[in-house]
């Protein structure tokens, strides 16, 4: 293992790290709901009455936060390597699975770690390998 | 008012993911490389996040509303079956292929990158497959 030190940001990703955090609890604290992002857009694709603002509300942040940093700094957005057929796949597999998981990296990974909640190190735990071990496959093997 | 709380922290959130470094897949393939040249940024993401959300949840905890007085809805759900397993499974395979989340994806749609739009829609294809699915099961039982 050798560390890439010329792309390591430990700083900044602390820092994106804090926001989330504080993301995640205004959202607790204030309308009592879990910040996990595939389940409250999955929510939205089975509507339950009077549950479905809070869930638009959300995505509409998410969805205009980079408009917001636009504005700010005019810096380009990162590019996005994988082609058009991966893409497909993967946004197939991740819808899915975080679906039938129950939850992805923000769900499980923050909201479900900050909980100490088993079942989400367990499904942290094994995405993760399952992310490391396709990466492994995808750069190394193939 | 909780329509607006939840606008605001899906702001926090997404700017989070864009300062983290989470909207640039090459980063995230990157932390996931450790056979290649590794880059722990994320691991940086989940400490400092995870922090906060502690704090956060262990006041949730202690109250049976929110501060804008509706009912605090945590997850009841304790088993560790082969759906969450399998799942999360599926869903780390389709994170290491293209280095998206739900999240980071949302945001970079929102930022009006095409790719990531391809990716969105299959992801709601994906959600709405599992709700047909789940809807069919019903329907049988």
């Amino acid at each position: 293992m050798a560390i890439d030190w010329a792309h390591f940001t430990p700083w900044s990703s602390l820092a994106g790290g804090v926001l989330i955090g504080i993301a995640a609890a205004m959202l607790v604290l204030l309308t009592g709901r879990i910040a996990g992002v595939s389940g409250i857009v999955g929510g939205l694709l089975r509507p339950a009455v009077g549950d479905s603002a809070w869930r638009m509300a959300f995505v509409m942040g998410l969805l205009l936060a980079p408009v917001a940093v636009a504005f700010l700094e005019r810096q380009p957005f990162p590019r996005i390597d994988a082609g058009f057929g991966t893409l497909v796949v993967a946004g197939l597999l991740v819808g899915l699975g975080t679906s039938y998981g129950s939850g992805c990296t923000s769900g499980h990974g923050v909201c479900g770690l900050s909980r100490l909640s088993p079942r989400s190190l367990a499904a942290t735990i094994a995405f993760m390998l399952a992310g490391i071990a396709t990466v492994f496959v995808a750069r190394h093997i193939l | 008012m909780n329509a607006l709380a939840a606008f605001a922290a899906g702001l926090v959130f997404g700017l989070g993911l864009i300062v983290s470094g989470m909207t640039n897949p090459a980063k995230v393939i990157g932390f996931l490389d450790i056979a290649g040249a590794w880059d722990p940024s994320l691991a940086f993401v989940m400490a400092g996040a995870i922090a906060v959300g502690f704090l956060a949840f262990a006041v949730a905890r202690k109250r049976t509303t929110t501060f804008l007085g509706g009912a605090l809805q945590l997850p009841q759900a304790r088993d560790i079956d082969t759906r969450l397993v399998g799942g999360a499974i599926v869903f780390g395979i389709g994170w290491g292929l293209a280095g998206f989340c739900p999240g980071p994806a949302l945001v970079a749609f929102g930022g009006g990158q095409d790719k990531a739009a391809v990716f969105v829609v299959a992801m709601l294809a994906g959600m709405l497959l599992f709700t047909l699915a789940e809807r069919y099961r019903a329907a049988g039982a």
